[in-house]
């Protein structure tokens, strides 16, 4: 049977999954990146492997996206390199047809997707702050002592959420530190961090965008069941989450590289290769590119980083 | 002490307005170093943090032009933060210890020719009026010729089949204008490189998707700024129609102000400073020529186009044209930018087979 892999890398967690020619999930794997993509890439490759070892299925695509899609992506051969917002939208269509919103909170980006008729219709990612993101929550929970997969049912105990300062991630932690020093409660704060998470998220990437239902909240924020219920406040609509709904982004780039009609056989040997990256000044004028160039068992695979041609590395 | 004039960069109008300065002055003229990083890291360094981008772009051009050996300094002015660069500019150079003379040659909303006059009657006592007046046309017509030139390669450089043919002609008729005095063998020139250009082979399908630019006027044409915006859209093989050059904000603006002010009536009662209005009417224009979607680029903090993007998202919401909005400072990163623009060409692909 063929198969096709979709390994979504982002700043927090790597994700991977493996579909069937139907789009159908038959192995998936959720790891945290903890800053060295390679190594949780070749992690990830491992559980798939060891997913599939006893059904006979022969991957001949692979898709990568999410901020390292290009290092991975030359790394394992992939025939589709995409963003994060194609893959996303194209992920959630596959299993929700007439979806018209994506709310994406992931650990150090948030985006929102509009959607008509199937298409995209417009977009917004965040720019300049990282408030209202999965790394904000997670630093806050240290801060408070709490694990960060136990924000959500904490939160749901509260009966007077907090108001938290929510503008910007500084103000908002000294603003918390002002809470707790005030003496109100861990489940009150927690409730009003998950709202300032949600009514940030609407006042900064969904400025001015008319949110239309069905709602699908996806990324590792959505897994926070006190964030969903503060944007069905706000919202005063449903919002619906996915149990698989951080793979949407590996989901959508597996069916980018199903749709691309050059196909390779993928081998799962690639995990044993010795990756490195190197990064090297140009120094042929005072620019002073930052060239990436990677290496598989010491031979160049690719560069990339210079903005003219002068800076181009053979490989 | 030997005289040299020196002047900051936008695009490539440094062409013009070097022939300009020198065959009005007879003084010895160099543009800055080209710009790159370290231009931006030397202007972010002695600049405000809050200033807009370009102000730091220029103040970085003029220090590199400095230890250049150059010290009669050249600024423009518009209508809105613009203004003020001349001023500070100054400041900031005189504090940091440089010696030099600074002139700003444009410091009112309008052109007037008798005080630009004066100021290079001041640098060249011998210029005469009617020698000024002539290359102050044939630079107009130069630049207005270099901009038609422009226009014409950024509707085909996407689909050319030689890898920088265009580049390559556009060089050579920057070098043979350079050299050029009069205002007839200018247009001479310019219908010569014209025929060249059109019989340059390109590959064109026929349903390509077509962006239009809109924005600020810096991010507009300086591509540094923009991480070579239009170049990236030419990789994806996308037409392109950028509004904002020389040519429209010297003289072009003016004339089209009142027109502008009618179509726009619906969403605008008063002109929105700076090239706001102009935007708004843009919008509507590239709607009705048919064009797949727009990308407004400003400098972060742009006062005027943040008037305006409301205005603007409404327009392109009304005539459902796909938008976004792309804000520049000297932290923005490429990557993030890459991202949004592999996304929004996605985007107009898909809407446009979807409507085929």
């Amino acid at each position: 049977m063929n198969g096709y892999l979709g390994v979504d890398i982002g700043s927090i967690s790597t994700k991977a999954v493996v579909i069937d020619d139907n789009k159908k999930i038959i192995a998936s794997s959720y790891i945290w990146t903890e800053g060295n993509p390679i190594k949780a890439v070749k992690k990830v490759l491992n559980n798939i492997k060891e997913q599939l070892e006893d059904k006979n299925i022969c991957i001949i695509g692979v898709g990568t996206t999410g901020s390292a899609r290009k290092l991975i992506g030359t790394m394992i051969g992939a025939n589709s390199i995409k963003n994060e917002i194609t893959a996303h939208a194209i992920g959630t269509l596959s299993l929700h047809k007439n979806v018209r919103t994506i709310i994406e909170i992931g650990g150090q980006d948030s985006k929102i997707i509009l959607l008509e008729d199937g298409i995209v219709t417009d977009y917004a990612m965040n720019t300049l702050c990282a408030a209202g993101t999965g790394s904000f929550l997670s630093s806050q929970s240290k801060r408070l002592g709490v694990n960060v997969e136990d924000f959500g049912t904490i939160a749901l105990e509260s009966k007077h959420p907090t108001n938290v300062a929510a503008r910007c991630t500084v103000f908002a932690e000294s603003d918390l530190v002002h809470k707790i020093q005030m003496g109100y409660k861990k489940e009150d704060i927690i409730a009003g961090l998950c709202y300032s998470v949600a009514s940030n998220y609407l006042n900064n990437v969904a400025k001015g965008k008319k949110i239309k239902s069905p709602i699908i909240f996806q990324g590792g924020v959505s897994k926070n069941i006190g964030v969903k219920k503060a944007f069905e406040q706000i919202l005063k609509e449903k919002i619906i989450t996915d149990e698989n709904g951080h793979l949407m982004g590996a989901l959508g780039s597996a069916i980018l590289s199903m749709n691309n009609k050059l196909k390779e056989p993928f081998s799962f040997k690639i995990s044993d290769s010795n990756f490195e990256t190197n990064a090297q000044e140009c120094n042929k004028c005072p620019n002073h590119c930052e060239i990436i160039i990677v290496k598989k068992d010491g031979k160049k695979l690719d560069a990339w980083g210079n903005r003219c041609d002068n800076g181009k590395i053979a490989t | 002490m030997k005289k040299i004039i020196s002047f900051p960069h936008i695009g490539q109008y440094y062409h013009p307005i070097k022939k300009f300065v020198k065959r009005t002055t007879n003084i010895k003229t160099i543009e800055s170093p080209f710009i790159t990083k370290k231009t931006i890291e030397l202007g972010s360094k002695y600049s405000p943090d809050s200033a807009c981008v370009p102000f730091k772009y220029n103040l970085g051009n003029y220090i590199e032009t400095l230890e250049n050996g150059a010290n009669i300094l050249l600024q423009a002015g518009g209508g809105c933060r613009y203004r003020y660069y001349a001023e500070v500019q100054e400041t900031i150079l005189k504090d940091l210890g440089y010696d030099f003379k600074f002139i700003q040659i444009i410091g009112k909303d309008h052109l007037r020719i008798n005080e630009i006059f004066n100021i290079f009657k001041e640098l060249n006592p011998k210029l005469s009026k009617i020698y000024f007046i002539h290359e102050l046309l044939s630079t107009l017509l130069y630049i207005k010729y270099l901009d038609d030139i422009d226009e014409l390669i950024r509707h085909r450089i996407g689909f050319e089949v030689y890898k920088n043919s265009f580049i390559k002609l556009k060089n050579d008729f920057l070098n043979e204008l350079d050299n050029t005095g009069g205002i007839f063998k200018l247009t001479y020139l310019y219908m010569k490189y014209e025929h060249k250009l059109k019989k340059i082979k390109i590959k064109k399908p026929k349903n390509t998707l077509k962006v239009g630019i809109i924005g600020e006027l810096y991010t507009a044409m300086e591509p540094f700024c923009t991480y070579e915006l239009e170049k990236m859209l030419a990789q994806y093989n996308i037409e392109i129609k950028r509004f904002t050059n020389l040519t429209y904000l010297l003289w072009k603006k003016a004339l089209l102000r009142p027109y502008i002010k009618r179509k726009t009536k619906k969403y605008c009662k008063y002109t929105l400073g700076a090239d706001g209005l102009d935007n708004v009417y843009r919008v509507l224009w590239l709607k009705k020529h048919n064009y797949d979607g727009i990308i407004h680029t400003k400098p972060t903090g742009c006062t005027p186009e943040i008037g305006a993007i409301p205005i603007i998202m409404r327009a392109a919401s009304d005539n459902k044209m796909p938008i976004i909005f792309l804000s520049f400072d000297e932290q923005t990163s490429s990557e993030g930018m890459k991202t949004r623009i592999e996304a929004f060409y996605d985007l107009l692909n898909t809407r446009k087979e979807k409507i085929k």
